[in-house]
């Protein structure tokens, strides 16, 4: 144990790099451990069979200590970042020293297991994906040629969209081109005294009428096509969000605003849509009228041609400065409507809470403040904003007068006619107006940009609990759950520390504990709607993460203490977990679920509608229905997640004979929060501060007299001390 | 500090595992309790529970100046060591305006590198400008006031919120 100089052949067998030093200052330190020390570059220890090393962690910094059972001997701190290499350190450790105590080679780590995580490994794969899985690439900015990702399908239609884009802007180029012989072979001669050539003004004015007809025949078919295609991706955009966003996972809907992801998925879409089929059909026109009319003008003459397009880099460059300008100022606009519509989304379904406080001037503040945010972004975008589009008009007025200088003075020296002059006129006032619609595609761009960027928010999330690439086929489910060692995080907060649980097939294990002991957080592990941190859940032997997620959740039946129904029928909202059950099958589940009797006393029966929270049905009623729904799926593995406790006791009662045919035959686990209601559960399992502290049925457990025996007496104690609603209550103890 | 440090109703000493030992008034004695504020933004100085490892709440303290010198330094070296919260100085460089972002930044506890999952990781506080920037580690960044911060880390800062 005393300090010594490390030996120079000792090569490490473990590394880990800290971050931290001792007052929690970002420093780099190293800790390394050979075949005999563990060091960390300024002091080193020799191992003995009674150094131990913990580690543990508290709002994102964890804390590895040495000691030797007696003292602490170091402390090393480390951002959370690095908690899986400082497991993996810990485990090498432990190895290394048990190895030394007991004299035997150190066993070799087991292949196909992650080292870290302790979750199974493909046989081809060295780095587990549940571990490696944070990745942090950004978005690229080039966020909207993402989109081509949505277009490539309709390529042929875009193709013929093109085409007819080209033919039409070169019909629209023609009238100006016959001005010049109009001026210069019939008008100016006839000015002069010659007659009127009647057949070349015809044709002429033929020509002119012409042009116009296929212009307005091919923009028409060009703009059919392309809102066509556009209508197509857009619909497409909105559906594959959708898909994806469902496929995500608890957690990321956990850390989401509703009204957010409302607004991104409609109005972000919408945005996106007219973006393609308005504002980048123009753009596109655009730059074909100004290249084309470019070498137009360069074939009449050069020396005018180059005057004309003088003001364009001007123009250029004040797009490109504003440009920044305004991209920012609209993600922002984005972000401040998201957070207007956000407080409708919090305020409305809890309108019974803000009614029954009394605070509604409150929440119409916060709206108004919202807004108030709102117009001050608004403002200040549009400051620039409306400086922008006069700039460019002024610019194009500037671009006119500079070609009539030009172009007077070359007609002086006599090297162009005066039809020349009218036909340069009469493009680049053409040429101009484009412009000034080109500049304002900036700001379409840079709102669409914004739009897809959040878009694309939401399709680059990758769900926390992914499908695995080679999913396993998962053997026939008999019920049997196994929990193995199994740590759960969140955030920073540790809820699971170390389960270990075997569930036998048809066994029913009640759960039971404090609020906030991991009981739900358990459940909803095993329902996979969040991945371990550490461990591993298996059923029938396989890791829960090999599998396809639909795959398993097939078997689970789930009853909620708040049940939610979805708009639609009774009929539906029982079937909602197997669209193609008989109406027979619907009617035996609601019989056995005790539901049947009130469905048809509803004024359709099983037709009846149910609203979005089923208001039209009490919480007895609705809790039936929904257990109608976990029978009707016929699932191997049932949780009861406070099924009754929403409920008064004689509603309880009719529930709890509904929950017994539902639990018949099947592994069951069921939280309450009433231990009464757990009586027949062949297991207790009592949970507090994310260990399991006791197991047993609810005899052994009350012999034993611990932890669930207190809870038992406080709960029955309660009810008699509970005092009855209206009886003078005790004053709270006021603070000292 | 205090005018009359008066002794407290309980003791709190470091035993050689590092863990602080609390004896209560009534003899009881619990190691490995930790002291948590009860306000940890909006007012950190009033209000100390020390709670024991099984998560009870022993003791409430409602001002550490009235504690002795020994228990109110043993309280403090603890929390220091509890509380990781470092005061974002300077924002170097982001990664992107898009998240996830990483984000070079200058802190109070020195120079790193944080991971902004989303923009809604960053929590406004009441003060004036005061903003809670959550990282993908959980780790909580603060800035104090974000008009306070040079021109550069405005205008990064300017582009999430």
């Amino acid at each position: 144990m005393t300090a010594s100089a490390t030996l120079p052949e000792a090569s490490p067998l473990a590394t880990l790099e800290i971050d931290l030093d001792d007052l929690l200052e970002f420093r780099p330190g190293l800790l390394s451990l050979t075949a005999t020390q563990i060091s960390d570059g300024r002091q080193t220890w020799t191992l003995t069979p009674r150094l131990t090393l913990t580690h543990h962690d508290h709002a994102g910094v964890g804390t590895l200590e040495l000691d030797d059972g007696e003292r602490r001997l170091a402390c090393w701190r480390y951002s959370m970042g690095r908690n899986p290499a400082a497991l993996k350190f810990e485990r090498a450790f432990n190895r290394q020293r048990d190895s030394l105590a007991s004299g035997l080679p150190p066993p070799p780590l087991l292949a196909g297991i992650c080292p870290i995580c302790r979750g199974p490994l493909a046989p081809d794969e060295d780095d587990c994906p549940n571990c490696a899985r944070e990745l942090h690439t950004p978005p690229s900015t080039w966020t909207l040629l993402r989109l081509w990702r949505f277009a490539r399908p309709y390529k042929g239609m875009l193709l013929a969209g093109f085409l007819l884009t080209l033919a039409s802007t070169a019909a629209t180029l023609v009238p100006p081109y016959l001005t010049m012989p109009l001026m210069d072979d019939v008008l100016i001669p006839y000015q002069n005294g010659k007659p009127l050539d009647v057949a070349k003004v015809g044709w002429l004015l033929g020509g002119l009428l012409g042009a116009a007809l296929l212009a307005w025949g091919l923009g028409w078919a060009r703009t059919y096509i392309l809102a066509l295609v556009s209508e197509r991706i857009g619909a497409d955009l909105r559906t594959t969000t959708y898909e994806h966003l469902l496929k995500l996972s608890l957690e990321y809907f956990g850390g989401k605003r509703t009204g957010d992801l409302l607004a991104r998925i409609g109005t972000e879409t919408d945005r996106i849509n007219v973006f393609l089929s308005l504002h980048l059909l123009d753009f596109a026109t655009d730059i074909l009228m100004i290249a084309m009319t470019a070498v137009i003008l360069f074939t009449i003459n050069p020396w005018l041609a180059l005057a004309t397009l003088v003001p364009l880099p001007v123009i250029g460059w004040l797009i490109h400065a504003v440009r920044d300008r305004l991209r920012t100022g609209f993600e922002q606009i984005d972000r401040v409507w998201a957070e207007v519509t956000s407080v409708l989304a919090d305020t409305i379904p809890g309108i019974r809470v803000v009614k029954a406080f009394a605070q509604e001037a409150r929440e119409a503040q916060r709206f108004r403040e919202a807004n108030k945010h709102n117009l001050h972004v608004n403002d200040r975008l549009n400051r620039v904003w409306s400086l922008f589009a006069p700039t460019v008009g002024m610019l194009t007025e500037i671009g006119v007068l500079v070609v009539w200088i030009f172009g007077i003075w070359l007609i002086t020296e006599g090297s162009i006619t005066v039809g020349v002059l009218t036909a340069f006129l009469a493009y680049i006032t053409r040429f101009y107006t484009r412009l000034d619609s080109m500049s304002r595609i900036v700001s379409h761009t840079q709102k669409a940009a914004a739009g897809a960027k959040r878009i694309f928010d939401i399709l680059d999330h990758v769900s926390s609990v992914p499908d695995p690439a080679k999913p396993l086929v998962l053997p026939p489910v008999q019920g049997g759950i196994r929990v193995e060692n199994v740590h759960f995080r969140y955030g920073n907060r540790a809820i699971l520390r170390g389960i270990d649980l075997d569930i036998q097939p048809g066994e029913m294990i009640g759960l039971v504990g404090h609020s906030g002991s991991g009981k739900s957080t358990l459940v909803n592990l095993i329902c996979r709607f969040y991945d371990v941190s550490e461990g591993a859940v298996k059923v029938e032997g396989v890791d829960l993460r090999s599998v396809a997620v639909a795959d398993y959740r097939k078997h689970i039946g789930l009853v909620l203490q708040e049940p939610f129904l979805f708009f639609g029928t009774i009929a539906d909202n029982i079937a909602y977990g197997r669209p193609d059950a008989t109406r027979a099958e619907i009617v035996a589940a609601a019989r056995a679920a005790h539901a049947h009797e009130f469905i048809l006393r509803q004024p359709f029966g099983y037709d009846s509608l149910v609203g979005e929270r089923g208001q039209a049905l009490s919480g007895g009623e609705r809790q039936r229905i929904s257990i109608a729904r976990a029978l009707l799926i016929n699932p191997k593995i049932l949780i009861l997640d406070e099924a009754t406790s929403a409920v008064d006791t004689e509603t309880e009662f009719e529930i709890q004979q509904a929950l017994n045919n539902l639990i018949r035959g099947r592994t069951t686990i069921a939280i309450a929060h009433r231990l009464s209601t757990l009586r027949r559960a062949d297991r207790l399992v009592v949970m507090d501060r994310g260990r399991i502290v006791e197991i047993g049925d609810h005899d052994e457990l009350m012999a034993r007299e611990g932890a669930y025996w207190r809870l038992y007496q406080a709960q029955t104690r309660q009810l008699d001390a509970l005092p009855a609603l209206g009886a003078p209550v005790e004053e709270m103890e006021k603070p000292a | 500090m205090s005018s009359a440090p008066r002794s407290a109703p309980f003791a709190l000493t470091r035993n050689p595992m590092g863990r602080l030992v609390y004896v209560g008034a009534d003899g009881g004695i619990h190691e490995g309790v930790v002291p948590v504020r009860a306000f940890a933004l909006s007012a950190p100085d009033q209000g100390i529970a020390l709670m024991s490892a099984e998560g009870r709440e022993l003791e409430w303290i409602e001002r550490l100046d009235g504690l002795p010198e020994d228990v109110r330094g043993l309280i403090a070296e603890e929390l220091a060591q509890r509380e990781f919260m470092p005061e974002i100085k300077r924002i170097v460089a982001v990664s992107s305006f898009a998240t996830p972002s990483t984000w070079r930044v200058e802190t109070s506890r020195g120079a790193t590198e944080l991971v902004l999952r989303s923009e809604d990781d960053i929590r406004r506080l009441k003060g004036p400008g005061a903003l809670l920037i959550a990282d993908s580690q959980g780790i909580h960044f603060l800035i104090r006031d974000r008009k306070m911060l040079d021109a550069q880390s405005q205008r990064i800062l300017k582009r999430f919120l």
